[in-house]
């Protein structure tokens, strides 16, 4: 899937938009999460996961093709960590089991 | 910010209503979970990509009770940041982090 069937998405569903203005929506929330995260805060979008930020320390790597030591510089990275809804729409049959160790995402 | 925080947004900026701006923020996100549903994959070019990863099913165990625990195969999604978003939120460094309190 790409942003042009979220787009469709919007303008068969919704009604009222007409294909431009829905493409600029699906920009302006693509838009507004980049923006959050470019502030150091976090997005919380229940029912379908957070994404967080998480500041590493300097570390000793490896480069994975020649496995010479190398200094990974410190960073910030981003995560995301589906919600339980999420991860149990993606395993139907099985209910609970399939989200064990992950039950603080479902808010 | 969560997901009202993101509706007030989309609402201010795209002048709309917060009725209309909520039925568009949850149509996207809809679209997306149904997609990963369908064990199919999204981009999103310089944000980052979602992927449904399957997992093959392994001996857990209870932490509390050490318990072994079998835990059946599965599939989990999976998000990698996107070059540009990479680049940005190694920028955000010059703020704290925020969003737990909020």
């Amino acid at each position: 899937m790409t942003k042009a069937e979220i787009v469709q998405a919007i303008y068969n569903r919704l009604g009222g938009f007409s294909k431009k203005e829905a493409a600029d929506l699906v920009d302006l929330v693509f838009d507004t999460m980049k923006e959050t995260l470019a502030r150091g805060e976090k997005i919380k979008i229940s029912g379908f996961g957070n994404f967080v930020l998480r500041d590493k320390r300097q570390r000793q790597g490896r480069n994975p093709q020649t496995g010479d030591p190398m200094v990974i510089t410190e960073r910030r990275v981003l995560n995301f960590k589906a919600s339980n809804i999420l991860k149990l729409g993606l395993n139907p049959r099985r209910g609970r089991e399939a989200t064990e160790g992950g039950a603080s995402a479902g808010s | 910010m969560t997901k009202s925080e993101l509706i007030d947004v989309i609402a201010t900026r795209g002048t709309l209503t917060k009725a209309r701006a909520e039925l568009v923020v949850n149509c996207v996100f809809d679209a997306m979970t149904e997609s990963l549903e369908r064990g199919e994959g999204i981009e999103i070019r310089g944000f980052g990509s979602f992927t449904v990863r399957p997992y093959k099913p392994y001996s857990g165990r209870n932490p509390r009770t050490g318990e072994a625990v079998p835990v059946p195969a599965k599939r989990l999604p999976f998000f990698k940041v996107g070059k540009e978003l990479r680049e940005i939120v190694d920028k955000s460094r010059a703020f704290a982090i925020t969003g737990d309190d909020d």
